[in-house]
């Protein structure tokens, strides 16, 4: 199915947020999510299932002011 | 320093963006003495694992992250970015930047109170970038915030102090708040004129960040900062329009 992964649409074969982030490669990274605009804790990703369209959005710590 | 019941030495507190290179910002950050950083979070691809070396670097600096929320236009950006930065820094703490005009990246009052509001209920411990209006302010107390961080100056512009009065003004209203002067600032004697005033921190980034010798200027700032708390505390002359000699005129030589 086709997701919108940081902005840009995405093939995956996976389904659920923490299978989607393997399947990008993000493996143990440092990173946070939200989908469709809702934050996703870290615990939630195995049970939070992805529909075509949805909107993922998988961020990291950055330098800020 | 006590923020949110935490106690901090410095009363610098430094950004960690637009460095010429991550061991600028380490020899910058030591020699500030800044005890609290302010660090963002940002879209990452798949095997960048620029988070990571990033999350390293912070790590070695050894002093309180305070995460923010920038570029956030809307309140639901802003509590999911602080949602998610909470996970990513394991703290409490945000600076809420709810940005309502694109030029000059002045806060949307009533975004920022709204937005508080719900991070305060929601168990953050908010630091809003706000303006030097005291019904905002008092509007962003009321919601929960403890600290309180009135700009000098549009982000980015090094202008100073913009506006004396307002901020003079809010210094008075709320003795006991906590009170950073955050953004805007480009040279230290602007920071210490605000440690002067009574305020009890100043936040700054590109002021360091884009000097031609950083590491220097954060010192610069580190001795402003002191220096102007000192003189604050040491309760400064009230100023006069005439003249008035220094110098005893009883026992002067007559000589003409």
């Amino acid at each position: 199915m086709k997701i919108e992964i940081n902005g840009t649409l995405t093939e995956v074969r996976a389904d659920t947020l923490d299978a989607v982030l393997d399947e990008l490669g993000h493996g143990d990274d440092k990173v946070a999510t939200a989908v469709n605009e809702t934050f996703v804790p870290v615990a939630a990703r195995r049970q939070t299932a992805l529909a075509p369209g949805d909107r993922v959005e998988i961020v990291a710590p950055r330098q800020g002011g | 320093m006590q923020l949110y019941g935490t106690h901090i030495d410095s009363r610098l507190m430094l950004g960690t963006a637009q460095y010429p290179s991550p061991t600028v910002l380490a020899e910058a950050f030591r020699r500030s003495g800044a005890g609290i950083a302010t660090v963002s979070v940002r879209r990452e691809a798949g095997g960048e694992r620029a988070g990571a070396a990033f999350w390293d670097l912070v790590r070695r600096l050894d002093v309180t992250l305070l995460p923010n929320t920038a570029g956030c236009h809307s309140v639901r950006e802003a509590v999911t970015t602080a949602q998610m930065a909470r996970e990513l820094f394991d703290t409490s703490w945000i600076k809420l930047e709810v940005i309502g005009h694109a030029d000059t990246l002045q806060p949307d009052p009533f975004g920022l109170v709204e937005a508080a509001r719900i991070l305060t209920e929601d168990g953050f411990k908010v630091f809003p970038y706000t303006t030097e209006d005291v019904v905002l302010a008092d509007r962003l107390i009321d919601v929960g915030c403890e600290v309180l961080m009135p700009w000098g100056a549009p982000i980015g512009t090094g202008l100073g102090l913009t506006n004396i009065y307002g901020l003079r003004t809010l210094r008075a209203q709320f003795p006991k708040v906590p009170l950073v002067v955050d953004a805007g600032l480009g040279l230290p004697s602007q920071a210490a004129m605000a440690m002067e005033m009574g305020f009890d921190a100043v936040l700054l980034n590109t002021a360091v960040a884009k000097a031609g010798d950083p590491a220097a200027m954060a010192q610069a700032f580190a001795r402003a900062v002191e220096a102007g708390r000192l003189a604050h505390q040491a309760d400064p002359m009230a100023p006069r329009d005439m003249a008035a000699p220094s110098t005893p005129v009883i026992g002067r030589a007559l000589l003409s």
